[in-house]
């Protein structure tokens, strides 16, 4: 297991440096001057060339990335533009806001996914389960801005009973979090149905049911912990699609996390806070993959890392 | 008369031989009624995207104050919005941004990532390697990241957000495409064809990419459902089409601020997202299930 992790972890240093790669060339993507883009229009040639000093643009772009590779290893990721703090303390203290709705979303739509799933394949082609699939179609179809936006309308405008906006309390945490785990829920929900179906179809089911086991212990024990690694995989590309999503969450529902900062920096043409906060995003996605693949080690002791 | 009955017979049978694949594709769809709703429901679409603008007297952009925010009636279907333009003629011509930039994206996304795909599963090795690290990399950035990151340096506008969203497909496509044809690569034809003294070209064009089709198809009718989402996402948050278009999630962030006294200017414009990207999820789902070799019989 020790030597499965190291041998992992060995093979995301390509990975996080591409990464750094792209997100320090997205300033050089910026069609046209850079900045005289960040300067704004009407700035002087004379603001232009200070603000090309500032961004270090006048050095040859490999010893740009060296020192923002330098910079990065010692916690730096540039000044912002707008407030001139530094972009790590713009971020820090809205990351656990972001992570937090991340997880709790996760949670929910795992919670969801996995009873609905199950109950699904247990029922398979009765009513239930075919309502709960429609269901899951339409949640993985509908925009979860737009569910955020109707379940503010609904339960904030017309019943008043939570708020619109804001985080902090629960109150304030369970309408972003439907929204987020939503479509997670309707992935995690069709795809354990499948995995269930396949599973409970196999020699050692029946044996397992044979050997006169309730159902509930042949479903939960036997079958569920089989089924789980499409579901695992699942996850953990559904996390990736919760990190971002919280951008259009957070916007929604006017949360200070990381998400509603890279709006605001984009209006803001606040490039160095984007450029971090999209490295932070990414940085954070590798490492949710990293212990994606520990966990699958842990239910299939089969996989093989090569 | 027995003659006949035999020859008829002989027919049929002749003809069940050379059903081709595509006709074989097209019963088992539909004997799948989800799917097939899914894609008489797009054929609709499309269509009324085409012929929609004719269907309504009213203009998606004109402004009209004396007609602000008012709700569904026998002239305004859907009502109208906070410049009293009808929301559903507005709808309609939204169509047509959506289905194009939905199909242009991903065919753009295809024709970068299959070949990369291909040469990746085909030629294996060094070249390989650095194809599927970079894949890597552009995975690493979760979900709409990618793309919300390309939009803000390229800017807000629609043919940005294509290019955006293509980029965002780009990896979907040759990792599918990388794995079939490592499939492909292994059958004893290929080896034929290449003692027949067939070019890398000729085996790639003739014999691998027609056998890869059917993954790239359902690959793609499913990403364009993801491609819809996103781009009404990036437009949502002001990263794309710009006002007054009367793009889907641009009509959202724009009437946000007069739902609450007027719902139905946020309801229609995200139903209708929700009703097109169904659409396309259900014919996508059918046809996976017709196109899987697994399935045959």
């Amino acid at each position: 297991m020790f030597q499965f992790i190291v041998r992992r972890l060995l093979q995301t240093i390509p990975v996080v440096i591409g990464v750094t790669l792209l997100v320090f060339s997205l300033m050089h993507l910026i069609p046209g001057d850079p900045a005289q883009i960040i300067a704004g229009e009407s700035a002087q040639p004379r603001q232009v060339e200070l603000m090309r000093e500032r961004l270090g643009l006048n050095d040859p772009v490999y010893v740009q990335y060296v020192r923002y590779m330098k910079n990065m290893l010692q916690g730096d990721l540039g000044q912002s533009i707008r407030s001139s703090r530094n972009v790590v303390d713009e971020i820090k203290p809205r990351f656990w806001i972001t992570v937090k709705l991340a997880i709790y979303s996760t949670m929910l739509s795992v919670f969801i996914g996995l009873t609905a799933g199950v109950f699904s394949a247990v029922r398979r082609y009765g009513l239930a389960d075919s309502t709960i699939m429609v269901v899951a179609l339409f949640g993985l179809s509908m925009p979860n801005f737009w569910l955020g936006l109707m379940l503010i309308q609904f339960f904030s405008i017309e019943l008043s009973l939570l708020p619109p906006s804001g985080w902090g309390t629960w109150k304030q945490t369970i309408l972003p979090v439907i929204t987020l785990g939503t479509g997670g829920a309707a992935i995690i929900a069709r795809v354990t149905r499948s995995s269930m179906l396949e599973v409970i179809n196999q020699d050692y089911i029946r044996t397992a049911r044979a050997k006169g086991l309730s159902e509930r212990l042949v479903i939960y024990k036997h079958a569920l912990k089989n089924a789980m690694i499409p579901v695992i995989t699942v996850v953990g590309l559904e996390l990736g699609v919760l990190l971002s999503g919280t951008v259009l969450t957070e916007t929604v529902f006017s949360i200070n996390g990381m998400g509603r900062l890279v709006i605001f920096s984009i209006g803001a043409r606040d490039f160095p806070v984007v450029q971090g906060v999209v490295l932070i995003f990414a940085l954070l996605f590798v490492l949710v993959n990293f212990l994606v693949d520990i966990s699958y080690r842990y239910f299939n002791k089969r996989v093989d890392l090569n | 008369m027995f003659h006949l009955a035999t020859k008829n017979e002989q027919e049929a049978s002749k003809a069940d031989v050379t059903v081709s694949n595509w006709q074989l594709v097209y019963r088992r769809l539909k004997k799948n009624k989800a799917a097939l709703w899914g894609g008489y429901v797009l054929l609709f679409l499309i269509l009324l995207a085409i012929v929609g603008p004719y269907l309504t007297v009213h203009d998606p952009l004109r402004v009209n104050f004396s007609a602000r925010l008012l709700p569904p009636s026998a002239e305004y279907w859907l009502g109208t919005d906070h410049n009293g333009r009808d929301i559903f003629t507005r709808l309609i011509y939204g169509m047509q941004i959506t289905l194009f930039v939905g199909f242009s994206s991903v065919f753009v996304g295809a024709l970068i990532g299959v070949p990369l795909g291909i040469i990746s599963g085909f030629y294996g090795g060094a070249i390989d390697s650095v194809i599927m690290r970079i894949i890597d990399v552009l995975l690493a950035f979760p979900g709409i990241l990618l793309a919300i990151a390309l939009v803000s340096v390229l800017g807000g506008s629609i043919g940005n957000v294509i290019i955006a969203v293509a980029v965002f497909s780009i990896p979907t496509f040759a990792r599918v495409v990388r794995g079939s044809t490592l499939t492909i690569k292994k059958l004893e034809y290929i080896d034929a064809v290449r003692a027949l003294g067939a070019t890398d070209l000729r085996i790639i064009v003739k014999h691998i990419l027609p056998n890869i089709l059917s993954p790239i198809i359902v690959q793609a009718t499913l990403r364009i459902a993801i491609a819809i989402l996103v781009a009404s996402s990036l437009s949502f948050l002001g990263l794309g089409a710009q006002p007054p278009s009367p793009e889907w999630g641009r009509m959202l962030s724009d009437g946000r601020n007069y739902m609450f006294d007027y719902p139905h200017v946020a309801l229609f414009p995200g139903l209708a997202i929700a009703f097109v990207v169904l659409a396309f999820n259900l014919f996508g789902d059918g046809l996976r299930d017709a196109l899987d070799p697994k399935t045959k019989k």
